[in-house]
């Protein structure tokens, strides 16, 4: 098909997707903005769409010190907990997923069936609907304000486990004979060649759970009690509700520009083989 | 190298399908045996039993003077070359040939020495570092081949290799894999059901049908003296002419239309009165110049020019019967007299399908 490319054509789509980006990026960019100033200027609403000139200040005291208002944990305390769970999950799932899938494709073993439902089931109780008896669970296990029992619950699920089961049932059979007659056994078939064949799979995977580790909110609110174990996303909640002071605005929203950046950072680094992963179609 | 021997080898499936039906086989050492068949025939059940992957339901499979029913794939000491190649796709070739034996802990000097040999031998050294994805469908077929050479098994089991390449070049494979063998003179068993490839590079062809086996023998015995009516229609192109007859006299069958065609009575067992169907090759089939009045005749309606050969379609005793005739004569009249030298003229029983001829 041949388009006839008039003035509008041409500029028009291009207009509208400048405009949709400046939608989408303004308030980012008055998040990185309102950080720059101190909180007076904030406040008033004297703040220009310049940068100010407080940024480092602001950081430094942020990371190092915290605010001075009902969460007086050092943002980079929080930012030390958020990418440990968000890291503990990503990696976690995708460990017990591998080798649950692989169990599961490739082994007959009595069960195999009900095993998968059992696995598939879980996929309808997310943690918010079993916070309960989980949460029981966690405090009865003493896991309370640890590590374990911010990321265990968040392990357990199913999501990762059938999107590598349908990545297997991809892989040719005779791949696995031809192993066989390598003298390759399971494991290092697993190893040699059921890994690398799923490095893009494994790469998607990851970008996805950490975001969604890195976003956790109900969980970690609930978990976590003392302020040295809070997640950045809790720490900024707290910062913003302030019972009887004024909300320090600049170190909520440097706050909010630092909880934006390692999500963003695993996407742009992982970006090529993500696609791959959700695309792929070559053995 | 060694010989492979199966005893009342069959398959049973879970569903009670027998896919095997007790099988009784020898391949003598350095021989090329083509197992072949229609789909479904299980001649590839039965080289996948030969090679590890399918459980043996019952009687034996041995390799040399070692019983293998329940030896691993691994240490059957075979090489097997799949339909699919089933290279590993993140391996560069090198590393695909050299996998299997890093697995069995060959030194790294033995290695690097029997992958240039065989990349050598196939043509693929300028490859050795590509992925099998930059390779195309010829190279990856010889990459997986060479992955079957280096391992220097006692017998290579290919499972219809040379289905997913083009016709031109499935004719250069075939060739380069007999060449190949006679290399090597390494026992081998080749799955196909392709009568062709069965023809050109066996020395031994086993004919399979339903689980069981037609006839085995060598290519020229298959085509020459079928022992059914199956393996008749199955081995030639364009398959042979069969039509119902009675036996008139010794030598003599007489057709549907009372015209009559001899037989060689030395070597075919049958009596006057009986039943038979009868086959002619559509290549032992001539036309007759002076023909009596007992000489069947073709009426033929439709001609296929193949270049060095003319075919000619129509009916002989009002049965559907096709004339193969070079092709640089001038098409004979639309009715002929046909017949055909006795010792090209083959009788089976109708009922059992099995050929009347001796021994």
């Amino acid at each position: 098909m041949v388009e006839r490319q008039t003035f509008v054509s041409r500029y028009l789509p291009h207009a509208v997707l400048l405009a949709g980006v400046a939608i989408v990026a303004f308030p980012v960019y008055l998040a990185l903005l309102a950080s720059t100033y101190d909180a007076a200027s904030v406040q008033n609403g004297q703040m220009s769409l310049l940068p100010g000139g407080r940024m480092a200040e602001n950081y430094t005291r942020l990371i190092f010190t915290g605010t001075s208002s009902s969460t007086r944990e050092p943002v980079g305390t929080m930012l030390i907990n958020s990418f440990v769970m968000a890291m503990a999950i990503s990696l976690g799932k995708i460990a017990i997923s591998l080798i649950s899938a692989y169990a599961i494709v490739f082994f007959r073993f009595p069960f195999r069936m009900a095993a998968f439902w059992l696995i598939f089931i879980t996929l309808m109780l997310p943690v918010e609907v079993r916070i309960y008896p989980t949460y029981k669970i966690v405090a009865d296990l003493r896991l309370l304000d640890t590590y374990t029992g911010l990321t265990l619950p968040l392990i357990a699920s199913a999501t990762a486990t059938l999107l590598f089961r349908q990545f297997f049932m991809t892989v040719p059979e005779e791949l696995v004979e031809a192993s066989k007659i390598d003298g390759a056994g399971p494991f290092k078939f697993f190893v040699d060649t059921l890994l690398p064949l799923s490095v893009t799979t494994i790469a998607a995977l990851f970008v996805i759970q950490f975001i969604y580790g890195w976003n956790q909110y109900l969980w970690p609110l609930l978990i976590t009690t003392r302020d040295n174990m809070q997640t950045i996303v809790i720490g900024i909640k707290k910062m913003i509700v302030t019972q009887d002071a004024l909300t320090e605005w600049q170190l909520a929203m440097a706050t909010a520009v630092l909880a934006l950046l390692p999500p963003v950072f695993v996407v742009v680094v992982m970006q090529k083989l993500f696609v791959k992963g959700l695309v792929e179609t070559e053995k | 190298m060694a010989s492979v021997i199966l005893d009342k080898v069959k398959k049973v499936y879970a569903g009670g399908v027998e896919a095997v039906k007790g099988i009784t086989l020898t391949i003598p050492n350095g021989n090329f045996t083509v197992l072949l068949g229609p789909s479904g025939c299980g001649k590839s059940t039965l080289l996948r039993m030969i090679a590890g992957l399918e459980h043996i339901s019952s009687g034996t499979i041995a390799i040399g003077d070692r019983t293998v029913n329940d030896v691993e794939p691994a240490e059957r000491d075979i090489a097997m070359v799949f339909q699919n190649y089933a290279l590993y796709p993140h391996m560069s070739v090198y590393d695909n040939m050299a996998y299997g034996l890093r697995n069995r802990k060959t030194p790294q000097a033995e290695i690097e020495r029997r992958v240039a040999e065989a990349a050598r031998m196939l043509a693929i050294e300028p490859y050795l570092q590509r992925k099998p994805r930059a390779l195309s469908g010829g190279q990856r077929q010889r990459v997986a081949m060479g992955r079957a050479i280096v391992r220097e098994p006692a017998a290579f089991l290919f499972d219809e290799p040379l289905s997913n390449l083009d016709a031109k070049l499935r004719v250069q494979m075939r060739l380069e894999i007999r060449k190949l063998h006679n290399r090597l003179k390494a026992t081998s068993i080749f799955v196909t059901h392709d009568q062709v490839e069965a023809m050109t590079l066996a020395d031994q062809v086993v004919v399979m049908n339903g689980g069981q086996i037609e006839q085995t023998g060598t290519p020229l015995e298959i085509y020459r003296r079928p022992a059914s009516k199956f393996v008749a229609t199955f081995i030639g192109s364009p398959a042979m002419n069969l039509f119902s007859g009675t036996v008139a006299a010794p030598g003599q069958v007489a057709l549907a239309d009372g015209t009559k065609l001899a037989f060689d009575a030395a070597s075919i067992d049958a009596k006057p009165g009986m039943k038979v169907d009868v086959g002619v090759r559509p290549e032992d089939a001539k036309a007759e110049t002076g023909g009596s009045r007992e000489t069947p005749v073709l009426k033929w309606d439709v001609t296929e020019e193949l270049g060095a050969t003319r075919l000619l379609h129509g009916t002989l005793a009002g049965e559907p019967f096709v004339l193969a005739m070079p092709a640089d004569v001038t098409s004979p009249a639309k009715e002929l007299a046909v017949g055909a030298v006795a010792g090209a003229v083959h009788l089976f029983d109708p009922g059992t399908g099995r050929s009347l001829r001796r021994g």
